[in-house]
């Protein structure tokens, strides 16, 4: 595609997205948030997983720290949204610091359990710390600022907010700072030969991509209003992940196309029968075997091999 | 589709509604004909399943026997599953009332799922009915005037008189505690043990346990070294019912006897089980070995129905869809005037429920019941259930205390049970 192509593509979804409330207001809308707030912490695990080669299963616990931060500041502690928010995404980064720390130095299957490891940590702290997280039972209240609470004012916001994450996100990945990443990815040990400082570069990487998980996690409390252990759990990480699978990793608009399929296909499905995680299954033993680049991936080859049949 | 194409459509899509004007800050008139929607919500994946699936029956019962129409006006169904999860709960919720337009929910098992949907509808006024979340706050500290616990009970409201009992007319001084480390323990454990150490007992120890324990050994070699008169089991679904049968098995059964909160010895537990249940000695509002006729013959349809004495869940949803037609009914099937169909919610005595005996709201929306002391026996077909060994009248979720005075203790936690040191 052309640099032009491009950015036509970018703007038509804008613009697609940017009718939503009015074509399908209501719970349709609702749907299209949570989506865009998925594709968020989606696309944050790909920076990771697809451009440093390092699949984290913790992403969905820094998410749910930003959350309960935001939760508790201004439901428990009575403070500004926005503050929250800031303390949201600063502690949800300072958490990234010390996953990172712990688990830069370990790639592969060991980085996947060592994520997950410390994301139970801190599920077990937020179940288990009753007088601050509420336990089992969660914190609950709407923390969104008031001039956000009408439906169609909030989608903008949330639109705007995530499309700006995405540019950030797609500037990061493309930076020279990017492709030494994916160079790691391809070669450690040539990146070491080369001179760079592989473990600063992958700590740097994991903050970062924990910034904008965290960022997705605040999001996620104005939305749902509501946060218990189940947004800091495993499930929230593998969902997360599978988001990204599905989508295409490192494509990262792969999370947007990932997150739109699985929240979609988990309420469509869900419509007509209560056996729903099992289509879900299904269909994701169908991407594995048919399109193991993920749907974008699997796309942008199809269209690759149009155009060299028509160049011929 | 090429990208020109691709632009000019999606830009006709917009002006197209532009120019309809269909935006979403038109609400959109509701039908005061038509059919009346309720939205159930129950569990039908995930750690709780089976309760789910029994919440259903039990709903679906009432209204297949009685007719799926009020004052002229259908009675549309809709089930959702929220696979146990608060998350998905909140999901469903918002589909139930955003896209299909339901009047009210009922529903949900686990308390977190019933506290997340419960904060939802408090900010759009839906009326949301819980006969099975038993969160105490929701009828106490923190109502919400449109959600409304017919037909269920508060978490510490039945213990109460279960440590009366323990403590006169057993002579039981020195109790140990054993429940589940979550909210809906600590709450039934303060039930009991405030009442039972103002009365002059002392509570020994207390085991928090994590969910889903397999092994219950050290728990139980701990009881037996504290040598208590009695313990007091706060447990639910697969602990409850392993629970049980290692008492049995550690031999403690016998020795020690045990007292149960409602759910340890719930038709959804003892089903499974054999003789280690026999005993055990409880406290709820329904007791299906209980004679009075109306009981009987409710438990007599629901075994022919389902080839199962019903549960707790069963129970609780029948008498929920009867109260909700009752309310229905009073306000003629306008339900789209909310206040006035929560204030005939409210003000529904049931004289027929499968209790047998009316059963009517208190000022905070939690009902009074007449509560039984149960204890399980078998059945002379060799199943076990529970039948009555008395009955304590009128109990609200506030025992003997004065609601005001009680609602400004804390509320139950792990660090405060209520516990009076003598």
């Amino acid at each position: 595609m052309t640099p032009r192509a491009r950015v036509g593509v970018a703007i038509a979804c804008v613009a697609l997205l940017a009718a939503v409330p009015f074509t399908v207001p209501g719970y349709k809308t609702s749907l299209v948030i949570e989506t865009l707030i998925f594709a968020t912490l989606a696309m944050s695990i790909d920076l990771l997983a697809g451009y440093a080669g390092r699949v984290s299963l913790g992403h969905g616990a820094i998410f749910g720290i930003a959350t309960y931060v935001v939760l508790y500041h201004v439901t428990t502690g009575g403070g500004s949204p926005w503050v929250a928010m800031l303390l949201g995404v600063a502690a949800a980064t300072a958490a990234a610091v010390v996953f990172a720390l712990l688990a830069i130095r370990t790639s592969g299957v060991y980085f996947l359990l060592l994520t997950l490891a410390l994301g139970m940590i801190v599920w077990g702290m937020c179940l288990r710390w009753t007088s601050v997280t509420g336990g089992e039972n969660g914190l609950r209240g709407v923390v969104a600022p008031a001039w956000l609470a009408a439906q169609p004012v909030f989608y903008y916001f949330i639109l705007a907010v995530t499309a700006l994450m995405t540019w950030l996100m797609w500037r990061f990945a493309h930076s020279p700072f990017g492709l030494t990443l994916q160079g790691i990815r391809e070669s450690e040990s040539r990146m070491r030969a080369l001179g760079y400082n592989v473990p600063l570069h992958l700590f740097i990487a994991f903050t970062v991509s924990g910034f904008f998980a965290g960022l997705a996690g605040t999001l996620y409390a104005f939305f749902n209003s509501f946060v218990s252990p189940s947004t800091v759990a495993l499930a929230q990480s593998v969902e997360g992940l599978l988001m990204v699978i599905v989508g295409g990793v490192g494509t990262l608009f792969g999370g947007l196309v990932g997150a739109a399929v699985i929240i979609a296909l988990e309420n469509v499905v869900s419509f007509y029968t209560e056996r729903w995680p099992m289509v879900l299954g299904l269909m994701f033993i169908v991407t594995m075997i048919f399109a193991p680049q993920g749907l974008l991936g699997w796309g942008r080859a199809v269209l690759a091999r149009r155009r060299s049949r028509d160049g011929s | 589709m090429d990208r020109r194409k691709f632009i000019k459509s999606a830009s006709a899509v917009v002006a197209a509604n532009a120019v309809a004007g269909a935006g979403p800050w038109v609400p959109s008139a509701s039908a005061q004909t038509g059919p009346i929607r309720i939205g159930l919500l129950a569990p039908l994946t995930g750690v709780v399943a089976a309760g789910g699936k029994e919440m259903v029956e039990g709903f679906n019962l009432y209204w297949d026997q009685h007719g799926k129409k009020i004052a002229g006006r259908e009675i549309e169904i809709i089930v959702e599953d929220d696979a146990s999860n608060p998350d998905t709960a909140l999901q469903k919720a918002r589909r139930l009332v955003e896209q299909r337009n339901v009047n009210m929910l009922i529903g949900d098992l686990l308390a977190n799922t019933g506290l997340a949907v419960a904060e939802y509808v408090k900010g759009n006024g839906v009326p949301y009915f819980i006969p099975i979340i038993a969160a105490d706050d929701l009828t106490q500290r923190k109502r919400i005037p449109n959600v409304i616990r017919i037909a269920g009970y508060s978490a510490s409201q039945m213990p109460r008189p279960l440590a009366d009992y323990a403590y006169h007319k057993k002579g039981y001084r020195k109790v140990v505690t054993i429940s589940q480390d979550y909210t809906f323990g600590y709450e039934q454990c303060g039930g009991f043990c405030q009442t039972f150490s103002e009365l002059g007992g002392s509570v020994v120890q207390q085991f928090w346990q994590p969910l889903n324990t397999a092994d219950f050994s050290p728990y139980l070699a701990q009881i037996q070294n504290l040598k208590p008169d009695v313990v007091y089991a706060m447990e639910t679904g697969a602990d409850a019912n392993r629970f049980i049968q290692q008492y049995a098995n550690f031999g403690l059964k016998g020795k020690i006897p045990m007292l149960g909160c409602m759910n340890l010895t719930d038709q959804s537990v003892i089903r499974t089980l054999g003789a280690e249940c026999d005993g055990i000695v409880s406290s709820a509002q329904f007791c299906e070995g209980s004679t009075a006729p109306a009981t009987e013959k409710f438990v007599a349809e629901y075994e022919k129905a389902f080839n199962k004495l019903p549960s707790l869940y069963g129970f609780s949803m029948y008498s929920g869809a009867m109260w909700m037609a009752a309310g229905m009914t009073a306000v003629n099937g306008n339900v789209e005037d909310r206040p006035k169909f929560l204030e005939a919610i409210r003000k529904v005595v049931l004289n027929d429920s499968p209790l047998g005996r009316p059963v009517r709201l208190d000022a905070y929306g939690n009902p009074i019941y007449d509560v039984y002391i149960r204890e399980v026996k078998r059945r002379p077909d060799g199943k076990y259930w529970n039948v009555p060994l008395e009955t304590v009248p009128n109990v609200s979720q506030f025992g003997k205390y004065d609601p005001e005075t009680y609602l400004k203790q804390a509320s139950y936690s792990r660090t405060f049970q209520g516990i009076r040191k003598s």
